[in-house]
């Protein structure tokens, strides 16, 4: 246990170090690269604030723990870089984040080799050879670059590999104790009922007892890297994990491909020959089947990205009451208002982290429990979830 | 914000590889040893409630052998007992019937030698009397033999007055 605080301690200094390092870089050989914009550059005005939440909804090239501004009217971010791994016309480049200087605008240009970068909107893009600045067409749009295969360690990367080790190092923790007791204590006492939840309310009722370990290992993963990525999204680290289009798509895909490969003849068979209805209905039913088959992880991967997206707009947006709504309630009745009105909604979103996970889990196992049952169990199904449905609308 | 261009193929490539990564680390190294050591101790768990089960249905059955046997030791003893009490009473009963008998018999033995001595002490008076009468007709003889019809009548007078 002594050696679980230590490690903790070990990593906590080293972030540290890291973003104090940074920030004294900033002061460095930053300083000339800041822009001077009116007021510091302070999130003050109602755009500012939607630009700020827009962009914190989005991915980030580096890891920004807060920004401020000095009394030279300077602005300040302390964070630390991420290293930035694109593909680009001149083959694989690899450089830190840091070499943006925190713009996403497009003013900064990155040479590396024969290619240059700039980032914008948090993309990343290649100017065209021949190119010395970034030039748009009519939608703001970069009409002299492209954008560029970015397989970057972005925050989003870095969070989702954090959030692995956490997993990793909890419950190989949980599973090294099984080895000498038969009850865990500590953490694993904690741990283990939430996988006995997963399995025995998620996994085995909706897969069935012969089928259910098969599965066991990605429901698993799935339930716990999304809870604990919605929970790193509460934190002041402000991750975004699971707000990213691109992670609730790849989690969706997963369950997608996992259904479809374990689907046996009688799933096909409902697809494509509904049993028991005349012939002209299957025939209607084919294309609904069909159809259905993708709406269902598609509703998996919206679901989850828009109550992450929205909770976190909501929080964000109820911080920025303390600035929006100053010039009614003052200073200290708006900060007041604000962080009462963010505790809710942040106990709030508490629930929906968990209550999250536990949705995709649990439609993920149905869909797989739907694929491989042996007999029609589509109309239990449909009520459950619906059932899930309307309890996941009771609580947002 | 448009959803598609929010979309990074570089984040998704990313996730994906991780995924794969941490389902198969995390279910080699976490979910496989964890699952079958919830399972073994699930089985475990069950066996022995199914063991004490079985230790209760056994403890009743030996309780309800031993009553059985009981039963059937108080049901004996009370035979025994009363098999001892009409023996007891038998046996009184015998006795008495026995004491009786003898003392019936000594009763009728004694009346019969009473019986017989008073015949014998009778038959003896009377040869005594006979030997009187004799002894006295003689003396009277002797005294007076004239008078023997006034004797004699004498003696049967004394004869039947010396009856007894």
């Amino acid at each position: 246990m002594f050696t679980a605080y230590l490690k903790t301690a070990f990593f906590a200094l080293i972030l540290t170090a890291f973003a104090t390092a940074q920030a004294q870089d900033n002061h460095g050989d930053v300083d000339h690269h800041e822009q001077v914009v009116a007021d510091g550059g302070k999130v003050n005005t109602k755009e500012e604030i939607k630009s700020y939440i827009e962009h914190h909804l989005q991915d980030s090239h580096d890891f920004h723990l807060f920004s401020y501004t000095n009394d030279a009217n300077e602005r300040k971010h302390i964070g630390f870089p991420l290293p930035v791994m694109v593909w680009s016309s001149a083959g694989p480049k690899f450089f830190l984040s840091s070499k943006f200087h925190h713009d996403d605008n497009a003013q900064v240009l990155v040479k590396e080799g024969d290619a240059t970068f700039f980032k914008l909107h948090s993309k990343i893009y290649e100017l065209e050879s021949g190119a010395a600045a970034v030039s748009y067409d009519g939608d703001h749009h970069p009409s002299n670059a492209h954008k560029v295969f970015d397989f970057s360690i972005t925050k989003s990367v870095f969070g989702l590999l954090a959030v692995g080790l956490i997993i990793f190092l909890l419950f190989r923790s949980l599973a090294r104790q099984y080895k000498t007791k038969s009850i865990p204590t500590g953490v694993g006492r904690v741990l283990e009922p939430l996988v006995l939840y997963v399995r025995d309310e998620i996994a085995r009722p909706n897969i069935g007892e012969n089928k259910y370990k098969k599965f066991m290992p990605y429901l698993l993963t799935v339930f716990f890297l999304i809870w604990i990525s919605n929970l790193l999204g509460l934190t002041p680290f402000g991750f975004n994990i699971t707000g990213q289009i691109a992670i609730t798509s790849c989690l969706a895909l997963f369950t997608f491909f996992i259904v479809q490969f374990s689907a046996n003849k009688d799933y096909w068979k409902h697809i494509f020959w509904m049993p028991d209805v005349p012939v002209l209905m299957k025939i209607v039913l084919i294309p609904i089947e069909l159809l259905g088959i993708f709406t269902k992880p598609f509703s998996l991967l919206i679901r989850l990205f828009a109550n992450i997206t929205a909770g976190h707009f909501v929080v964000m947006s109820l911080i920025a009451l303390m600035i929006t709504l100053k010039a009614q309630f003052g200073a200290v009745g708006s900060t007041g208002l604000s962080v009462v009105l963010t505790l809710f909604i942040s106990v709030i979103e508490v629930l929906v982290a968990f209550l999250q996970a536990f949705i995709f889990t649990m439609l993920s196992s149905l869909f797989i429990g739907m694929a491989v049952a042996e007999h029609d169990h589509h109309e239990h199904a449909g009520t459950e979830e619906d059932d899930v449905d309307e309890v996941r609308e009771r609580f947002i | 914000m448009n959803l598609l261009e929010d979309f990074s193929p570089g984040l998704f490539f990313m996730q994906a590889i991780i995924l794969i990564i941490l389902i198969v680390l995390l279910g080699k190294f976490a979910w496989k040893p964890i699952l079958s050591a919830l399972s073994e101790r699930e089985e475990g768990i069950e066996s022995a409630l199914k063991a004490a089960e079985n230790a209760k249905l056994e403890m009743a059955r030996l309780e309800a052998s031993n009553e059985a046997a009981a039963q059937d030791a108080r049901a004996q003893r009370d035979e025994m007992l009363k098999d001892a009490r009409e023996i007891k009473e038998q046996m009184i009963a015998d006795a008495a019937g026995q004491a009786q008998e003898k003392a019936d018999k000594i009763i009728a033995s004694a009346q019969e030698a009473i019986e017989s001595e008073k015949k014998a002490a009778l038959a003896d008076i009377k040869s005594q009397v006979a030997d009187l009468s004799l002894d006295i007709a003689e003396k009277v003889t002797r005294k007076e033999l004239s008078e023997k019809d006034a004797q004699l009548a004498l003696i049967d007078k004394m004869l039947a007055e010396a009856n007894i």
